[in-house]
């Protein structure tokens, strides 16, 4: 056990993947870097965040694939390979870039075992940073995880911890379906304690950062921090909330969603996501139909408006979820007259 | 050919601007004080300067995450595109966009581009409302050498030679893509690509504004008198990192130095057109002077001006909703 962040906390899960099984490969644009670059230096990069640094000098040039800027193909490839004996970790660098790739994703990887009637088995991993908060505009910013989820075929995961972060890569390593890794780009230097030794989380199970009485908050990724900066405040005036960090939209663990919200009676859904059919909705939907006589107040939503991710810094911070946002929204489920906050 | 007077003084001059304007956000970035990602143009300036200098505001270009100098050689105006990239309410997206986003419809600049290859297509779309329209318009699209490799690029490549369209990509090769070398990342030769597609291939020296412009001329001629698309191969270095930040451990030392030296584009500009008797010197010299005081004045203008208001957030997702 120690202190390691988020991007540590992924190479790590990486590296020992790879060592453990000589089928797990890695591509993507500059995962390594510096090939044909006029200094030699190998391993220039490793990653344009520096997440992936390393693994081509320990697996080598066969397991550590630099592709040129072709997502179309590579991501394509990676499925091929994917369904034909390797096991590739292929890395989209920003998640906003499957829009350059998305048939090799959502027409291909996630349908050939049903497609083919059960015969196939793509133990694929697409990583990709995902996320606003860092001035990248419109289409360097996005969170897609609805987007994926929205497909059959495709898992989808939202780690929102260091710790969180290396069991469920391992696992998604580990998984034979086609599996979604979205990495939030603020959270790299996010540090915890993580063991040294291989973990596995397994998908579909939610975990309870805190449990509380009063009100059920569930929250994606990043905004599982902020639900429990939040969560703490509201702690102090007397509110006290479970949170809940589902770790995988798809699967969704539904029955811990269901069984908190009929204990507290009350649901705040914290999501990055644009607000229309994203993960906000998709839960608010199975409450409404599943929990509905437990609820003693309207289900609140805290989550972006209906537009792209705004460039300059007072206008992001607008967009975002925020703590003062969540506890506001925690406070109007409680019933309490707060101000609203744009 | 023989280039008009004004069309040296306004190139050399948007040359200039690139480069004080890039130079500047260089000093400005490592404040801290610049949001975002910023890719800058900088020994990269002849290229863009010497392809618009062959270009009308009814011409259209699609440009690219590097994008300032492609702007400023098609007209977009300084100081607002200084504000946008400062995220301010003044810019010339209103502080929505940035740096890779700036974008003068009105110039015919259909937008820098956070998307590898997300020009070409575009240019593909320009270049049919051109020619359905008959108004004699061109649309080029700039790439780069790791943008050469998308499949949209390519994919517009053959489109635009299907439809016979009035465009030219123009390939302005720095030899890296991020942090890999053109070297590693392009199969075949650019030049047998754009014989594949059957469109004309021309190549030029991207740090000699007078050998862009002419093959730029040569290009753009070919698709404005319908005869279908070409591609301009730019031969170039550029002086900084991929991104403000990057270390550029993939390059050899020395290798920014040497480009700087022996193929900085103003440099061989100003000794091309002094010896020749086309400009004197001390033009040159009062164009540096006023473009110094207009960067200067940009910076301060942006720094001060007004920040996006709350309702900007949700204005212009639809024209009508
Ligand atoms: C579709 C897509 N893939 C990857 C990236 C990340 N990226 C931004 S610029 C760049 C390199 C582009 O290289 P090149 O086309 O040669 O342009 P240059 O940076 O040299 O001007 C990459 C990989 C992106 N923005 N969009
Ligand atoms: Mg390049």
């Amino acid at each position: 056990m120690s202190k390691k962040s988020f991007r540590q906390a992924i190479n790590e899960a990486l590296r020992q993947e790879m060592r453990r099984d000589p089928r797990v490969i890695v591509m993507g644009e500059d995962v390594a870097g510096g090939h044909g670059g006029t200094s030699g230096t190998v391993d220039a990069w490793g990653g344009v965040l520096g997440v992936t640094k390393g693994l081509l000098t320990e697996f080598g040039e066969d397991r550590v694939l630099d592709t040129p800027i072709t997502e179309a193909s590579y991501i394509g490839a990676a499925a091929g390979a994917a369904a034909t004996g390797l096991r590739p970790v292929a890395e989209l660098m920003f998640v906003d870039f499957v829009g350059c790739c998305l048939d090799q994703i959502m027409n291909q990887a996630a349908k050939f075992r049903y497609m083919f009637g059960g015969k196939a088995r793509t133990p694929l991993v697409i990583r990709a940073m995902f996320g606003a908060g860092f001035n990248a505009a419109a289409q360097h910013s996005q969170a897609l995880y609805p987007l994926f989820t929205h497909i059959p075929g495709l898992k989808v995961v939202v780690p929102s911890s260091p710790y969180e972060a290396k069991g469920l890569l391992i696992e998604a390593i580990r998984d034979d379906d086609p599996v979604i890794f979205l990495e939030h780009k603020v959270m790299y230097d996010d540090e915890e304690e993580v063991p040294d030794e291989a973990y596995t989380i397994p998908f579909g199970e939610a975990n309870l950062t805190r449990e509380g009485d009063d009100l059920t908050i569930v929250a994606f990724g990043r905004m599982v921090k902020l639900a429990n900066e939040a969560a703490d405040r509201l702690e102090r005036q007397g509110i006290s909330c479970t949170v809940i960090d589902p770790r995988t939209t798809s699967p969704l663990d539904t029955d811990t969603i269901l069984d908190c919200v009929a204990d507290t009676g009350r649901l705040v859904i914290v999501d990055e996501s644009s607000p229309r059919c994203n993960m906000a909705a998709d839960v608010s939907a199975l409450v409404a139909e599943y929990a509905f006589d437990a609820l003693k107040a309207p289900i609140r939503r805290v989550m972006p408006p209906h537009t792209p991710v705004p460039f300059a810094s007072v206008l992001e911070n607008l967009y975002l979820p925020s703590v003062e946002k969540i506890e506001a929204a925690v406070k109007a489920a409680m019933g309490h007259r707060v101000p609203e906050i744009a | 050919m023989q280039i008009a007077r004004e069309t040296l003084l306004r190139s050399y001059r948007a040359m200039r601007t690139i480069r004080d304007f890039e130079e500047r956000l260089h000093v400005e970035f490592a404040t801290g004080e610049i949001p975002g990602f910023v890719h800058l143009y900088c020994g990269e300036e002849a290229s863009g300067v010497g392809v618009c200098a062959n270009l009308t505001d009814q011409d259209t270009i699609a440009s690219t995450h590097r994008g300032h100098g492609h702007c400023i050689a098609k007209g977009v105006e300084v100081a607002g595109m200084m504000a946008e990239i400062y995220g301010r309410r003044t810019g010339v997206c209103q502080g929505k966009g940035g740096s890779m986003h700036i974008a003068d419809l009105s110039r015919g600049m259909l937008g820098a581009n956070g998307i590898v290859g997300g020009g070409p297509p575009l240019i593909c779309g320009a270049a049919l409302s051109h020619k359905t329209l008959k108004n004699g318009a061109v649309a080029v699209a700039f790439y780069g050498d790791g943008a050469s490799n998308e499949g949209s690029t390519l994919e517009s490549l053959n489109l635009a030679t299907v439809w016979r369209l009035p465009a030219v990509f123009v390939l302005e090769d720095n030899g890296y893509g991020e942090a890999t070398g053109a070297s590693y990342a392009c199969a075949g030769s650019q030049k047998a690509r754009a014989e594949g597609f059957g469109m004309p291939y021309l190549e030029c020296d991207g740090t000699d504004f007078f050998a862009v412009h002419q093959a730029a001329g040569e290009a753009i001629a070919h698709a404005r008198a319908g005869n279908g698309p070409a591609m301009l191969h730019v031969r170039l270095a550029r002086w900084y990192g991929h991104f403000e930040g990057d270390a550029m451990t993939y390059r050899a030392s020395g290798e920014v130095a040497a480009a700087r030296a022996d193929h900085d584009c103003l440099t061989i500009f100003r000794t091309r057109v002094t010896q020749a008797g086309l400009l004197d010197g001390t033009e040159l010299d009062d164009i540096d002077s006023a473009v110094r005081d207009e960067i200067e004045s940009a910076v301060i203008a942006a720094k001060q001006a007004p920040l996006p208001e709350a309702a900007d957030l949700l204005a212009d997702v639809y024209v009508r909703y």
